[in-house]
């Protein structure tokens, strides 16, 4: 060990370290400052131990917000990743119809959203809504401020609405990049519709694939915006997802220590579930 | 194994073609014989590999039929014809094994699978990739991977004919010696009728029996190795094959003498040629350097090792030479044309000479 090691290198890190840590390391401490203390306000704290941590895990509404938020991620990827790849092996691979296709495709994923939240909120509306007046006109009740089950039809619809471009932008890309003389052997090979997607098509996307269900799935399962402006988690809880939830803790009742309790849990599932995909894909990517 | 008649086809990839540059295939009449070994040559764009396309039915011709063994096809879809053909970039399906891979083209057609593992395993054995059947095809070399393209169509002892498009463009050079010949072995053990697309003259000289020369969406000449070096029918196949290529100049023709510039050359016979553009053509193997003849000057020799290429300037026209590598070049050189390699063209198309 005569290596001489020169430090000097770390003075180039500090600017991005100080960034780094105002942004994000300090006020993730106070998070966790919080989550260990109780106060009554007038900025008096008392220290509280894993008392907040031992009532959320112990707590039926913290975990039946996170399974509302495993069931409604399950649902759209079951419904967004299909649909997506579907839409995808429809789309024109060339002439005029690819930048129409495209920009359609492109147009819910540029929308802002709390407006896309606000669109569907009206949009759903029984008395002025489009979609939910001539739904009740037709003689189904439908009702998404009342009935649970409405509430998630209407919000399910919106996030497919919303994000099934982004699967089938990545799939596309996936597509088109196969050269044609693979499509020519198939034909050679007397290959049927059903293998050429399973043998050529969907190896080609699988990697394009991985990246949509894990962005598809990271976003769900931090949904806020969309549900909030639309049901505000009702009726009831039967909407309210976790961070839904955490904020109607933290900012609704003012609970902070709980609230940051919540919040690192929360944090260390993203943490654990990210560390998962990545490890997933670099491995799928070794192994190649 | 089939006799494959390409009957006047034309093909064209504008929907309304009118000029004759409208159409990527002008027309061809050929016939590739049962158990013939073909090369298509020519330079990118010529043509060659809509043909090919034309002949496996991934393309409809706009014009003329095909017929394979007198029946006419035309309108078969590429799965009904029976072919096989290998890309120029390996196509091969990556999740499976090799074997399956193999298997793939039996299994589609509902083949029972004992026959599928009796076929695959000869196959196998065909091409020389036994040991790694188990393998998942994606981690092997681009000479295999292209070996198993080339598998996939002998699999099916019924295949009409291979085709094969520049296969060879991915490989490495050792390796391509190596591929080259285990075709060839494979076309004379099992008389395959085998057509092969290349822009390479060695490869095409090499491979076939007969080299099918296109240029500009035409057939120029179809001969043998030996034919298409002597007896270039088209100046273009004259620049195209050989190493140089053949030299050609405009010449004036009286009788039996050509006249270029100043210079008399003495010609083998009277050529019928009357009328048009006449051109002499010969190859650098056939120009003589040394202390008598045309005068030339020297621009510069270039030595490849086995012999050298002479560059010089006749009459201020580019001309090459051929000379042995023990051969010097003299202090006045001049050049003498070997009657027996000169060739005279009309408007570029050879003409006969008569004796």
């Amino acid at each position: 060990m005569d290596k001489t090691w020169n430090n000097k290198a770390w003075f180039l890190v500090l600017p991005v370290l100080v960034l780094v840590a105002f942004s994000a390391v300090i006020p993730l401490m106070t998070v966790v400052n919080y989550s260990v203390q109780d106060t009554f306000g007038n900025n008096v704290f008392f220290w509280a131990g894993t008392e907040w941590f031992e009532e959320l895990l112990s707590s039926s509404r913290f975990w039946e917000a996170m399974t509302r938020n495993l069931i409604f991620s399950f649902i759209i990827l079951a419904i967004e990743v299909p649909l997506g790849i579907f839409i995808a092996l429809n789309m024109p691979k060339k002439g005029w119809g690819v930048p129409v296709c495209l920009v359609l495709m492109a147009l819910p994923l540029l929308i802002p959203w709390n407006v896309v939240g606000t669109i569907w909120q009206v949009f759903g509306r029984n008395d002025i809504g489009l979609l939910g007046y001539y739904v009740n006109a037709l003689g189904i009740d439908y009702n998404y401020v009342q009935d649970p089950f409405d509430a998630w039809v209407t919000i399910i619809v919106m996030d497919v609405w919303h994000w099934t471009s982004l699967v089938v932008l990545l799939c596309y890309a996936g597509l088109v990049s196969i050269p044609d003389a693979f499509y020519q052997a198939a034909k050679i090979d007397g290959a049927s519709r059903w293998a050429v997607f399973r043998y050529i098509q969907l190896p080609k996307m699988n990697r394009v694939l991985l990246i949509a269900v894990l962005l598809r799935f990271m976003d769900s399962f931090m949904i806020y915006t969309e549900p909030f402006v639309v049901t505000g988690g009702g009726p009831g809880n039967s909407t309210t997802f976790l961070s839904i939830d955490l904020v109607k803790t933290a900012l609704g009742q003012f609970d902070l220590g709980p609230a940051a309790a919540m919040s690192l849990v929360y944090f260390l599932i993203i943490l654990l579930l990210s560390w998962v995909f990545y490890t997933v894909m670099t491995n799928y990517d070794a192994e190649r | 194994m089939a006799r494959i008649d390409v009957n006047h086809v034309r093909h064209s990839y504008l929907p309304n073609p009118r000029k004759d540059a409208d159409f990527a295939l002008r027309e061809v009449h050929h016939t590739f014989e049962d158990g013939g070994a073909y090369a298509l040559l020519g330079p990118s764009g010529c043509g060659k590999t809509t043909l090919l396309n034309i002949i496996s039915g991934l393309l409809h011709p706009s014009h003329g039929q095909l017929l394979f063994n007198g029946k006419d096809v035309t309108n078969l879809s590429t799965q009904e014809r029976n072919i096989a053909q290998v890309f120029q970039f390996p196509v091969i399906y990556d999740t499976m094994t090799v074997y399956d891979n193999l298997a793939f083209p039996l299994r589609n057609r509902g083949v029972p699978e004992a026959d599928v593992d009796r076929k695959v395993r000869e196959t196998l054995e065909m091409i020389d990739l036994a040991s790694w059947a188990k393998k998942k095809a994606r981690g092997l070399t681009a000479d295999q991977k292209q070996k198993i393209s080339l598998g996939r169509g002998l699999v099916r002892s019924d295949v009409n004919a291979i085709l094969f498009d520049e296969p060879l463009t991915v490989i490495d050079p050792h390796m391509k010696w190596v591929l080259r010949s285990q075709l060839k072995q494979l076309h004379r053990r099992f008389g395959y009728t085998m057509v092969y697309v290349t822009h390479d003259q060695t490869e095409a000289l090499t491979f076939a029996d007969q080299v099918v020369v296109m240029y500009d969406g035409g057939i120029v000449q179809i001969g043998t190795p030996a034919e298409l070096f002597e007896r270039p029918r088209h100046t273009f196949v004259g620049y195209f094959i050989g190493s140089p290529g053949m030299n050609v100049m405009p010449v004036a023709i009286d009788g039996k003498t050509a006249t270029l510039g100043s210079q008399r050359i003495e010609l083998p016979g009277a050529p019928n040629a009357d009328s048009g553009a006449i051109e002499l053509g010969i190859r650098p193997e056939y120009v003589r350097l040394g202390r008598d003849g045309m005068s030339v000057s020297i621009s510069k020799v270039e030595d490849l090792g086995r012999h050298k290429v002479v560059r010089a300037k006749l009459e201020g026209r580019d001309i090459s030479a051929v000379i042995g590598e023990d051969e010097t070049v003299p202090a006045e050189p001049r050049v003498r044309f070997d009657p027996a390699g000169i060739n005279i063209y009309a408007d570029s198309w050879r003409v006969e000479m008569e004796a």
